[in-house]
This record gives C-alpha cells, structure tokens and sequence, in this order.
C-alpha cells in the first residue's frame, strides 16, 4: 500500500493528537453529564420517583455515550500504544477502581428499576452516585499526575517499568485536578437536568450547578497558579525528528521551570483556550440563574473542552512525561502507531465519525422533550 | 500451576473474558431473533408478535447490560495486564478493536436506548430499524473482535520493525481477510445464535409445560428452532473450516487436540476416546476412527499429518534460527539504524527475523537467548507443547454438545412444523434443561482456542510469559479477586432477575386477551 504516503508521517500524528483530543472531550461532554447526573442523584432527588424523573433524563442515552470511552481506549490502543501500555499499566489500581465503578454504575441504571422495593432501590442510588462521581475523580487525579510526569522508564526493549504506587498519586496537585473534574462534571451534570428535568429535580440542579460553576472557575485558577508555581515541566533537548521512529529512547528531556507554559508563551492567542474554560463556566453559573437551558448546557461544553485543551496545549508535544526517566516520555513524535496503520484509522474515522454523530443526534432528536413525574406515572414499563 | 505473575495475570484474562463470554452468545443470537419477531410483527401486525419482542427484548436487556459491564474491562485489561504486548503489537491489534468501537458497538448502544425507552416516540419501522441496528452492531462487534483474535492465532500483514521494537502491518487487507478470523466469526457467531435459540427453545417449553403463554411460546419455538437449526448446522460446518485452518497455520494445536504424538500415515485416523498423558508423552488407552483426521484437517487422503514429537523437532530449527536474528537485532539497536549497520547483519536479520518470536521462548531460562545450551533449547522446544488433556477434553465435550444442539433443535423443527410441540413432555423437559448446554461448549470453544495457542499470545511472535505487564503479584492478585468478587455477586443478581422476569412472563398486551387462568392454547391457525 503506498497511498498512506498522500498524508505526510507528522501531519497523522498531529491529526491523531487532535483526535485524542476529540475522544477525551467527547466523553467527558456525553458521558459526562451522565457522570454529573450520577454524582448528583442523591442531593438534587430525594424521593423515588424525583430520583427515577433524574434517572431517566440520561436512561436512553448513557450507554451510548459511554462507548466514548471504550473507543477512547480503542484509539489510543490503536494509534498511541506506548500510551495505552504505560498509563493503563501505570495507573493500574485507579484504572481497576474506573472500572469497578463504571461496571456497578452499569449495572445500577438497569437492575434499580426491576424491583419495587424500597431497600433495593436505596442501595442502587448510592451506586449510581459511586458510579458517577468516583470516575470523575479519577479521571482528573490521573491528568494532575500527567503533568507531573509518571514515575515509569523504559529498557532497551521498550519493556515498561513502572515505580509509583496508587497512593502516591494522591498527591495535593492531582487532587486539586480531581476536584476540578468532580466540578466541571457537576456543573455538566446540573445543566443537563436543568435542560431535561421538570419540576423540583430541575429547581435543584440549578442551584447544585451554581455551586459547582463557580468552583470549576476558582479550581481551574488554582490549578493553573499550582502548575505556575509547584510543577516543573518537561522539553526536549535533542533535535527532533517529528517523522522519525516511534522509539521513545532516541531523544533526550530535560525537566524544570515553567515548560509547560512554554506554549502559551511563544503563541499567545492559545491563551484563548483557558479562556474559554473560564467564560464558559462563567457563562454557565449566569445561564443557570436566569434559568436558560440550551445555551447553559453548550456553555457548560464549552467548558470542558476549553480545561481539557489546556493541558493538551500546555504539554505538546509531551503526552506522557516520565519523572523518573525523562528520556522515556511519550511524546508526540515517538510514541504513535506507524505511518500506515495511522492512516488506515483516519481514513476508518472520517467515514464513521460523521456517522456515528449524525445517528447520535437522530437519537436525541428522538428523544427530545422533558421527563416529567407524570409522563413516568403513566408510562410504566418503558422507563427506568 | 506457581502462582507468578504471569499465571496470574493468565488467570485474570481467563476470568474476565471467560466472564464476558456468558453474556456475549445470548446478545449475539437474541438480538437477531428479537429483530426477526419485530420484523414478522411489523408485517402481520398481530399483536402476540409485539407481545414477543418485548418479552424477549425484556431478557436481552438484563443479558445486555453485564455484557456491556464486562466488555470494559476487556478493552483495558490488555493495557492494564499486559502491557508488553500492548506496545508489541498494538500497532496491528489495536486497529480492530477501536473499529470495532467505533463502526460496531457505537451503533448497537446508541440504539439499544432507543429500542427499550423508544416505544411510543417511533414509528412501526422506525422501531423495527432500531431492532436491526442493534443486531447488526451486536454480530459486526463480534467481527471486529474475532479479527483481532483471528491475527493473534494466525498474524497476517505484519512485520516486525527493528527500530520501534514492535510488530507493525504491513498489508491491511490481509489482517482483515485473514482466513482464520473469518471462520472464526462465522463459528463464534453462529454460536451465539445456537445459544439463544435453545435458550428461547428451553424458556419457551416451560411455559408450555406449566401451560402458560402458550401462544407466545409456541411461536418463539417455532422461530427458536428454525433459526437454531440453521444455526447449529452453520456452527459445524465453520468447526471443520477451523480444524482444516488450524492444520494450515496452528498445527502444534491440532496435533494437540488430537492428542496425536506421533506422526501418522496419511489419512490420519481421529481419536475418538482416548487419555493423554502429558509427562509420558503419549495417549493411553486410544478409540481411533480411521482416516476421519486426515480428511478433516487436509482434505486428502494423502496429506501426512505432524505429530507432536515432530513438530517439536521441526521448532528446534526455529528456535537457532531466531537466536540469530536476536543477535542482528542487537547489532540494530546499538547502530540505531537498520541502515548503518554490516550487509551482512542486515541480510541475517532479514533471513531469520520471522523467528525472533523463537528466540524469546529462550528467556525463561537464560537472559540472553545467545548463550542458551542445548538442553535448554529443548526445553524450550518442548515449552511449545499445549496442555493436551484439557485441549483434548474440552475439544470433544463442545463437539458433542454441538451434534446434540443440531438433533435437539431438528427435532423441534420437526414438531413445530407439525404443529405438534407439546406431544411429548419429555422432550420439552429435555428442552428446559438444555438451556445452560451451549453455554458450556461455547466456553470450553474458547478454552480450546486460547489453550491451544500457548505457549504464545501471539503464535510464533511473542510469548505469553513476556507479554505482561510487570505488576507485582499482590496488584494483580488483588484486582483479580474483585473481579471475581464484582463478577459473582453480579451475576447472582443477574440470574435473580432474569428468572424473576421469566416466571413473570410476558407482559398483556393491547389487541390480545388476557391470559386466561389456566391458559387456553391458542390453535396457530387461528392467528
């Protein structure tokens, strides 16, 4: 096959980097609300049915958007899988926690609803309130370790040597990031039922996702300050060969200063990204107040994609820095799959994205229109 | 078995994917036949047909959730456990999996909301289109899956890449079409379809014997068993595709299989019965079939089949041959150019790169392959040997169960075709207590597979024993007991609610009567 070579070896790695990019915010905009929702159950709905009213703004579509996540591992498995081996290996005790609480959370959505009982149904809430908020942890501690670097290295056959522990990775930056996440998807979360609920559980959210807006602004500033001031970032210092060999080895890092802002520093109208991160919560907190609901939830979007674009743009080329080992770090340009196999998922991925998308949104065409306590009362059997 | 951190890890993979294989098969078959009632719903209009595609429907989302549930775990478990293999062979084996989420699974779960939540808010054939979507994304998963299972029993298309370390593909089209992955998913789906037939068939006959839903279950049979029957015969056909495959490429897990040591004279005959005895070498106590081997695995009558003991031989040429391209490589990665270095070493490394992977079996006894004796390299050969008594097993256990499911299921065509179901208690009886049947062929199916092929994750590429991630024992022994801990308590529940939902019964449905106490046989005909 030669027709790989109509797109150069370094523009599919800076495409493929933007799609990790768009995989990332597409869970963390579908599935994330499903998350808030999930983290939120127990506070914005107190009786069974206020909670089923909650419940069943997400029940058709969660396991939809949840195959973001599955297809973001595929990916990376797919077009990064130096990344896919270090982090899942690495984080491996939080990776297994993820995975308890999305298998639970599974489970919840669709076992609560089989039996009346009020124990039953109790005992689920709490899942699907661990199977919301326990991932949106997690998920942020783990990006505050990225860009702290991972204490992993590589030897002479690129076999992974990981020497960090899952309590290590509990450290105040990390938890600052996890806290961020367990916010931004709050906030997610509360415009989705502002947007989809009726009544009381609606009333609730608004006040919930207020909350959480204004401290997605204050733990995005401290963060940002944190990584300023604590945490040293990573550059290369050998000559780089952006279409070279996917081997980590063959280039030299040094780690200090405030690398991280190197970006932002050398193109300043990146800082626009950030930006967007703080207007968009801004604009979210305000929506949620006067009680808009579609421009909220695309502002509460706007959101997550402009936090998580900031890290992504603060550590280019970087995409997994070693602590330990400098050397070792993933990086853009040593750490995809090959020329070809990078093309052929391009060329897989503009013909089925769209798709998936355009059936995506048929399906919430479908569904569009609020989830009242009357349309539940009416219609037992096809909801949760 | 030393619990290390590799048995370890094997275990966990077992577990998990042995786990995630109860709910794989009924998804597989029960998403079709929902769609197949739907459609017949959607044509004749009749009411009971729309009673059946809920009822039924109603069990696929109890079985689909956990499939889903445990199906993540198997998207990161290769990462989480194995990450040598991830960075080895990601390049090739990642692509099927994230098409498979992207192309498949993306359009089976966006879909399966809309069919349980979509009922009022769809047209007839708006919803009827949603019935089909999620089958068709529940078997292309399987696709996508069994081609990335199909490349680590026979890996097409790819090369190994000195400068990266890693195998990478080299001919796309190859993985895809790979022979092995094809007959593969045929059989596997096929599989699933018997599976949910016979689970259709078996819930169906105790409803008739407790003489209840009976217009319902009479005609879930008859879908149950036509489709089961084509399915069973389907299943059969795609094994003998398999067992002539495996010849061609895994003959170490044919001869295995077989239980066969020694090199037979063509055609070999199948052992029927027989008890292999791994440290003596041999299989006692052997009921052989004449030439039935020979003509299953070669399509001849002339084609000699290897044995063990010969294939051992044969390995042992492999494993020098790979020594040699271990050393090139050396020679490579201190250049850091295949280009820089003697033509010499370069022809050496193109000549034996092939059997690199045979080197690598070396590393369980010395660090360095290059200075292994030749005692260790027998034993290294001798490593290539599978289990043979499980394999052996397992192998005639799940074809038994297969030629049972087809007469099972022809029988029951018979009957429903002749509108005469319930003559013969007993035979409903049978029906009932067959359901958990397929389940176990379709686990040992994949205990035969993946048994088969070790010492290797990939065949001839990379060992399993270097594959893993290097956790320590207690990380793994710990996830490895909450799996199994999550996993049980999960699937008590499961079969809690499934059987809940079952001695519930379907639901009443507008246009039909209720269900009279005692339940009144409704005569096909009249319907």
């Amino acid at each position: 096959m030669i027709l790989h070579q109509l797109i150069d070896y370094e523009t599919l790695r800076l495409i493929w980097w933007v799609l990790l990019g768009v995989l990332l915010i597409g869970f963390a905009v579908t599935d994330g609300f499903d998350l808030g929702v999930g983290a939120l159950l127990p506070f914005v709905a107190r009786t069974d049915i206020e909670r089923r009213v909650a419940i069943n703004t997400v029940g058709p579509v969660w396991e939809g958007n949840q195959v973001w996540l599955i297809l973001g591992g595929g990916a990376i498995f797919a077009a990064w899988p130096p990344l896919y081996a270090v982090s899942f290996s690495g984080f491996y005790l939080a990776m297994f926690a993820v995975l308890a609480a999305l298998i639970v959370r599974a489970v919840g959505f669709k076992y609560r609803s089989t039996r009346e009982d009020a124990r039953w149904r109790a005992t689920w809430d709490w899942v699907l309130f661990a199977g919301g908020f326990v991932p949106a942890l997690i998920f942020g501690v783990a990006v505050g370790n990225v860009l702290q670097g991972v204490p992993f290295r590589l030897d002479a056959d690129l076999r992974i040597f990981y020497e960090g522990s899952f309590f290590g990775l509990l450290n105040p930056f990390a938890l600052v990031c996890g806290l961020l996440s367990v916010a931004m998807l709050v906030m997610h979360g509360a415009a989705w039922l502002s947007f989809k609920a009726e009544g009381v559980v609606a009333e609730r959210a608004r006040a919930f996702g207020g909350v959480a807006a204004l401290a997605t602004i204050l733990l995005f500033a401290l963060g940002g300050l944190a990584l300023w001031l604590f945490v040293s970032g990573y550059s290369i210092t050998s000559p780089v060969a952006p279409d070279g060999p996917s081997n980590p080895l063959l280039k030299d890092v040094a780690r200090g200063g405030v690398a991280w802002f190197a970006n932002y520093a050398a193109h300043p109208w990146l800082l626009a990204v950030p930006a967007l991160g703080f207007v968009g919560a801004a604009a979210a907190f305000l929506g949620l107040r006067a009680r808009v609901e579609g421009p909220t939830l695309a502002a509460s979007a706007l959101t997550i994609l402009g936090v998580i674009a900031t890290v992504g743009v603060a550590m280019f080329p970087f995409i997994l820095p070693s602590s330990v080992d400098p050397r070792s770090s993933l990086t853009v340009w040593d750490s995809s799959s090959s020329h070809l196999t990078l093309f052929i998922m391009l060329v897989v991925t503009v013909i089925f994205l769209p798709l998936v998308l355009a059936y995506t949104a048929w399906v919430y065409h479908v569904l569009w229109g609020k989830v009242d306590e009357a349309a539940l009362r009416d219609e037992a059997g096809h909801f949760y | 078995m030393e619990f290390d951190i590799v048995s370890l890890s094997r275990l966990q993979f077992a577990t998990v994917a042995l786990y995630h294989f109860l709910f794989v098969p009924l998804t597989l078959g029960l998403s079709l036949i929902v769609a197949i009632m739907e459609t017949v719903y959607v044509m004749t209009d009749r009411p009971v047909w729309r009673q059946m595609t809920k009822f039924w429907g109603t069990l696929f989302g109890i079985n689909f959730v956990l499939g889903v549930a445990t199906g993540l775990t198997m998207e990161f478990q290769f990462g989480m456990n194995w990450s040598y293999y991830s960075h080895y062979v990601g390049d090739v084996f990642g692509a099927p999996l994230a098409i498979e989420g992207l192309m498949a699974f993306f359009l089976e779960a966006t879909f399966v909301g809309l069919f349980f939540f979509g009922w009022d808010r769809l047209s007839k054939v708006g919803h009827l289109a949603t019935a089909w979507a999620v089958a068709l994304g529940s078997n292309l998963s399987a696709l996508w899956i069994l081609i990335a299972n199909g490349w680590m029993q026979n890996p097409v298309g790819a090369a190994f890449n000195p400068m990266t370390m890693r195998m990478e593909v080299t001919d796309f089209y190859q993985v895809l079409f790979n022979p092995v992955a094809q007959a593969k998913f045929v059989h596997t789906v096929s599989a699933g379809y018997v599976t949910a037939s016979i689970f259709v068939l078996g819930v169906s006959a105790w409803y008739l014997l407790r003489n209840r839903h009976t217009a319902l279950a009479r005609r879930s049979m008859a879908v149950a068993a036509s489709f089961g029957l084509l399915s069973s015969l389907s299943v059969v056909v795609l094994g003998d595709e398999s067992g002539y495959l495996a010849n061609e490429h895994q003959k170490m897990k044919l001869a295995a299989i077989e239980g066969m040591w020694e090199t037979e004279a063509a055609p070999a005959p199948f052992t029927a019965i027989g008890f292999p005895d791994q440290a003596a070498r041999t299989t006692h106590h052997v009921l052989q079939i004449p030439g039935a081997l020979g003509l299953i695995a070669t399509r001849s009558l002339d084609t000699t089949l290897p044995g063990i003991k010969q294939l051992v031989d044969e390995a042992k040429g492999r494993i020098a041959s790979g020594v040699l391209a271990y050393d090139a490589l050396q020679a490579i990665r201190t250049a850091r150019s295949v280009t820089a270095v003697a033509p010499a070493v370069r022809a050496a490394f193109e000549a034996n790169g092939r059997n690199l992977g045979y080197a690598y079996l070396l590393r369980r006894y010395v660090a360095d392959p290059r200075t292994a004796s030749p005692a260790q390299i027998d034993a290294a050969a001798w490593d290539l040997v599978p289990a043979v008594a499980p394999l052996f097993w397992s192998f005639r256990v799940m074809v038994g169960l297969g030629f049972f499911f087809i007469l099972l299921l022809g029988t029951f065509f018979v009957l429903s075709t002749r509108q005469r179901l319930d003559r013969h208690r007993w035979l409903l009886w049978v029906a009932v207590l067959a359901i958990p049947l397929p389940w176990i062929a379709a686990e040992l199916g994949w205990l035969v597979a993946e048994i088969g092929r070790q010492p290797w994750a990939i065949e001839g590429v990379l060992p399993t024993a270097l594959a893993v991630s290097s956790l320590g024992v207690a990380q793994v022994a710990l996830t490895l007991a909450g799996f199994v801990l999550f996993y049980s308590v999960l699937f008590v529940v499961e079969m809690g609610l499934m059987l809940r939902a079952i001695r519930k019964g379907p639901q009443p449905e507008h246009g039909l009567p209720a269900p009279a106490p005692g339940g009144v046989a409704h005569p096909v005909a009249a319907e």
